[in-house]
């Protein structure tokens, strides 16, 4: 019995052709073949996960790559653009430097530069951010009471970037039909990919 | 690159705040070129100020940035210019303190690609008085 093979026409019309085929496709696999298919799935998703660990090793950050959300930091960066950071520990904090930060207790990082630093001998460093964009400093956005940035806040510092490519993250977000959508596609494009 | 400065300190609170005036001549480049090759969107200049205090080994405090584009001029010739943000200290460091280190740094935005910083040769120490100005002549 061949289990691959030309594809034969069997039985359906010209109109939905491709889609009949799919199904058809579908069917005719065996349990075996489907296994093969999930594992395929599997591996592909494990390595992108992979990779992405591997990234925050590597960097250090735990958000090596950040889309831009708001326009604060234009004209140098505009929403959707997206950033990439390193977070060694060994890299002192200076004036001038653009900064990715969590304020405590809210989950949404914030991209800007860093305009004052005072560091101690002891290494123990404060310091204040502020939009490029923005007519005053970043205080308004710290913890009530928080006058300084510390190390902890950092996620990382940005050291490239690359413009409107991180529009498709914020679209999903803000559409997540867009997103099911892409997701269904994607999952049934690997599902159903046959290797001849 | 050439820095002129005269300044005053005058207490705000509890820290110390210092007043900067300065002129600024640079010309901005990259080796021998021009800084604004194809690749370059724009430069985020600023004038830093760093210096020791008693409190803390290193201070750095912005004290003006500006925008420069592509297509802007790269000579910088400005006069008689204030510092845009205050020059606070983190304490009463500044008073009598001798060593300021001003400098001209810039951030390369690139249209894609690596943000390197650039800090510009030719930086200029001030001095800050030992007494305290207590009128408000800004």
């Amino acid at each position: 019995r061949a289990l691959r093979g030309g594809r034969s026409s069997g039985g359906a019309g010209s109109g939905g052709g491709a889609a009949m085929d799919l199904f058809g496709d579908l069917r005719r696999m065996n349990k075996r073949q489907l296994y093969y298919q999930v594992l395929n799935f599997a591996m592909i998703v494990s390595s992108a996960l992979m990779i992405w660990k591997g990234l925050i090793v590597v960097t250090g950050s735990e958000s090596p790559i950040v889309v831009v959300l708001s326009g604060s930091m234009e004209p140098a960066f505009h929403r959707g653009d997206l950033l990439f950071l390193t977070n060694f520990h060994d890299d002192p904090i200076r004036a001038g430097e653009i900064v990715v930060f969590k304020v405590e207790g809210r989950d949404i990082p914030i991209v800007h530069r860093v305009i004052k630093v005072h560091e101690k001998g002891n290494g123990n460093i404060k310091f204040l951010t502020k939009g490029d964009n923005n007519e005053v400093d970043d205080r308004g956005l710290y913890k009530e009471g928080q006058n300084w940035l510390e190390k902890k806040d950092v996620v990382g510092r940005a050291r490239g970037f690359l413009p409107y490519v991180g529009m498709v993250t914020i679209i999903m977000n803000d559409y997540p039909k867009f997103k099911y959508a892409l997701l269904a596609v994607m999952g049934a494009y690997v599902l159903l990919k046959r290797e001849s | 690159l050439r820095k002129n400065v005269e300044d005053f300190t005058g207490p705000r609170e509890r820290s110390d705040l210092g007043f900067v005036t300065f002129d600024i001549t640079a010309d901005i480049l990259n080796g021998k070129m021009s800084i604004f090759d194809w690749n370059v969107k724009q430069l985020f200049l600023y004038l830093s100020a760093e210096y020791s205090t008693k409190n803390n080994a290193l201070n750095q405090v912005v004290l003006w940035d500006k925008i420069m584009l592509r297509g802007d001029n790269p000579r910088l010739s400005l006069k008689d210019m204030k510092s845009k943000y205050f020059f606070f200290d983190d304490g009463n460091g500044l008073k009598g303190n001798r060593n300021i280190t001003l400098t001209l740094s810039w951030n390369v935005v690139p249209n894609a690609g690596i943000l390197p910083l650039v800090t510009g040769s030719g930086h200029v120490s001030v001095p800050f008085p030992d007494t305290y100005e207590t009128t408000k002549s800004y």
